[in-house]
């Protein structure tokens, strides 16, 4: 499954700090396509703030960034979006006063000849995504605001595969979710994966995670504390990575891991 | 997640509903709120006929009204989109102020003396008025990178602006009023010449019919096209009869209302022409004024629903940071919002000083919350994100209907105050009931 090619994504020694603050501490972390990542940590680990680095959101302070290899320059969301980077944020990030079609194509609207907005062609491609997503979606005039967690989450995933992202950033996807949401999200990232994307799930809760992920990456502190594959080490020796930072056997330890 | 009133994608909502009102109302697609607000309108203007004795709803009272209106229409237009970005514009009346200032002394000193053009020459108003919007867009550009860039809340710097630009205004001519204004210029202030007559109405009111009924063509072809929920045949026709019938009404009211006997008299005596027993009738058809303002209002409207930067200018109300996030350059959106308002200041200024055909520097003064709270009254709501363009232009020509009919009543100008300000309130706090009602 996993190409032993170039990494998708290199992310090295990246660092931030937010009025002194080490938010983020000389962090290294990869992913490959077709590969789920899982970013794991407490809340206020760095995980969040590691990955808005990715997707523009916030500039690093130091480190380097390779896509396919390539150093690449991210100052800014419109930057991670022309790297084929998407990010589905935890507070979902979807302009509630707008519809659907308006959220999905937001900085990327289909125009007419004249220059104007098509929003009956945006409407129909939004139709079509979102048949495939969530058959049951109906809402398409409404403001978002009327629509329920799992449409709303639905909206937001639907904008991030809308225009083929190679990398797909999803922090915390089903913490707004039911259970029969969360398995059709699941479901989801299934397929993408098949379809060459590399994801990284960013979550607080193991849970989440485990199954879906190929690998994992812990932080803490900001820091690294170690990463492995889901396949060699279990779900407890996972979670004392996260609780305690302490690096099992099967994991390969990186700069936040406590020395025994 | 299954939606309980989920139908085919093809049936039309009103289909379902039995009520014939409410099968109207939703077959037509109507925004209610918007409904409202004519019903209101409707009330204030038969309420205040009844109690002036019959003086309010003449032909000459409503083509008064409409020309009065026109300043504070022309802003609103781009303080719904201020407002909807969460921003505020407290400077509005002295940007109008200031640019009224420097459209007088290019048209009564600059360009007739210092460029030698001399008094009357037929490039002056243009001049003028391109003048006023290089120095409204140039004025709202820096209060719009200040607020963008310097990240400066609108209200500090708008109230700032509020004093410069009102003190700017006196320095133009050190305090002094210029008058008269180019006799080109004059006619963007309305009156009998600045009106364009029965015939070029009715043309217009035609364009208007054939605009409404083209572009309700189009927007049932749009739907077809992609396999959309349609709006039943009669429901189209409906909106026709309606916006063309609202269009013709209006030209006859504006064409019903003649010039004055005296200045009627005078135009028949220069042109030859023999004076009928009982007066010469002229219309004075639509003013120039109303004209622009119209346009102004169907302008602003494609731009906030059809293009790009009016989607934008939406979802940053909505939501900031999605905004920031989806890769919009909000900061840029933000100073064209204000680079607008200044420009449609500089209209609003032409038409002002047109219409007193003469610049003061206290020219504009309190406009800035008659401008709001049109906007306010028209629906836009001061946490962002909602608002229109038409409510607005409702809004303003409310505002206008009150204070005109209380002068008519003979009201005494510190009550007209005291009732603008509590129908203020009152018209929020019934909005704020009807959107707690909706959702």
């Amino acid at each position: 499954m996993l190409d032993t090619g170039k990494p998708l994504v290199e992310m090295t020694d990246i660092s931030i700090s937010f009025g002194g603050i080490h938010a983020v501490d000389r962090a290294s972390i990869d992913l490959h396509s077709g590969e789920v990542v899982g970013l794991l940590g407490h809340n206020g680990a760095g995980k969040s703030t590691l990955i808005k680095i990715l997707s523009g959101a916030y500039k690093r302070d130091e480190g380097e960034i390779r896509i396919n290899g390539e150093p690449a320059t991210i100052n800014n969301p419109r930057d991670a979006k022309a790297y084929g980077i998407e990010t589905i944020y935890q507070q979902l990030a979807v302009a509630d006063n707008v519809d659907a079609a308006a959220n999905l194509f937001l900085g990327r609207e289909m125009v007419t000849s004249l220059g104007t907005l098509d929003d009956a062609a945006m409407e129909s491609k939004a139709r079509e995504v979102m048949g495939r997503l969530n058959p049951n979606f109906r809402r398409f005039k409404e403001p978002v605001k009327a629509l329920s967690g799992g449409q709303r989450q639905s909206v937001a995933i639907a904008r991030a595969i809308l225009f083929n992202a190679r990398i797909l950033i999803m922090d915390e996807p089903t913490a707004a979710l039911g259970p029969q949401e969360t398995a059709q999200v699941g479901e989801l990232i299934k397929q993408l994966k098949s379809e060459g994307i590399g994801i990284f799930l960013i979550s607080h809760d193991i849970h989440d995670v485990f199954d879906l992920a190929d690998r994992v990456v812990v932080m803490k502190n900001g820091q690294v504390v170690g990463q492995a594959k889901t396949s060699e080490v279990t779900k407890d020796e996972v979670l004392g990575m996260i609780i305690m930072g302490k690096v099992p056997p099967g994991a390969q330890p990186g700069p936040g891991a406590i020395a025994d | 997640m299954a939606e309980p009133r989920a139908m085919t994608s093809t049936t039309h909502p009103s289909q379902t509903v039995q009520n014939p009102l409410q099968r109207f109302l939703i077959a037509t697609e109507i925004d209610t709120r918007l409904l409202g607000m004519i019903g209101a309108l409707a009330i204030i203007w038969v309420g205040f006929n009844f109690f002036s004795g019959g003086l309010f709803l003449t032909p000459r009272n409503l083509w008064n009204l409409s020309v009065q209106t026109a300043s504070v229409a022309v802003m609103v237009t781009g303080m719904v989109l201020v407002i909807v970005t969460r921003n505020i514009d407290l400077s509005v009346g002295s940007i109008l102020g200031v640019v009224g200032m420097v459209m007088g002394v290019m048209q009564t000193q600059i360009l007739p003396t210092q460029f030698g053009l001399g008094l009357g020459h037929p490039l002056i108003w243009v001049l003028s008025l391109a003048t006023g919007l290089a120095v409204g867009v140039g004025i709202g550009g820096l209060q719009g990178a200040i607020i963008a860039y310097l990240r400066v809340p609108a209200f500090i710097v708008t109230l700032g602006g509020y004093l410069v630009w009102r003190g700017a205004a006196w320095w133009v001519t050190a305090g002094r009023t210029v008058a008269p204004m180019d006799s080109t210029f004059q006619l963007m202030g309305g009156g009998p010449d600045g009106s364009i007559g029965a015939l070029w109405s009715w043309v217009i009111a035609g364009v208007a019919c054939a605009a409404i009924v083209v572009g309700l063509y189009f927007g049932r072809r749009q739907r077809q096209r992609f396999n959309f929920p349609q709006r039943p045949v009669w429901a189209e026709v409906s909106l026709a009869v309606i916006g063309c019938g609202a269009t013709i009404a209006a030209v006859w009211v504006a064409n019903a209302y003649p010039w004055p006997i005296r200045i009627a008299e005078r135009f028949a005596e220069t042109n030859g022409i023999a004076v009928p027993e009982g007066g010469l009738f002229i219309s004075h058809g639509i003013a120039i004024p109303v004209l622009i303002a119209v346009g102004v209002g169907v302008v602003m409207t494609f731009l906030a629903t059809r293009t790009r930067f009016g989607r934008y200018v939406y979802a940053m109300g909505g939501n900031p940071e999605a905004a920031e996030l989806a890769g919009i350059n909000t900061r840029w959106v933000t100073v064209k919002i204000f680079m607008l308002m200044g420009a449609l200041c500089a209209i609003a200024a032409a038409i002002s000083t047109a219409r007193l055909n003469a610049a003061t520097n206290a020219l504009g003064t309190l406009d800035e919350l008659y401008v709001i709270a049109a906007a306010v009254i028209g629906g836009t709501s001061l946490a962002g994100g909602v608002g229109t363009i038409a409510g607005a232009l409702l809004g303003a020509l409310v505002m206008q209907s009150l204070q005109s009919g209380m002068v008519l009543m003979g009201i005494d100008s510190p009550l007209q105050s005291i009732v603008v300000g509590v129908v203020l309130v009152f018209a929020v706090w019934l909005d704020t009931l009807y959107r707690r009602n909706k959702h």
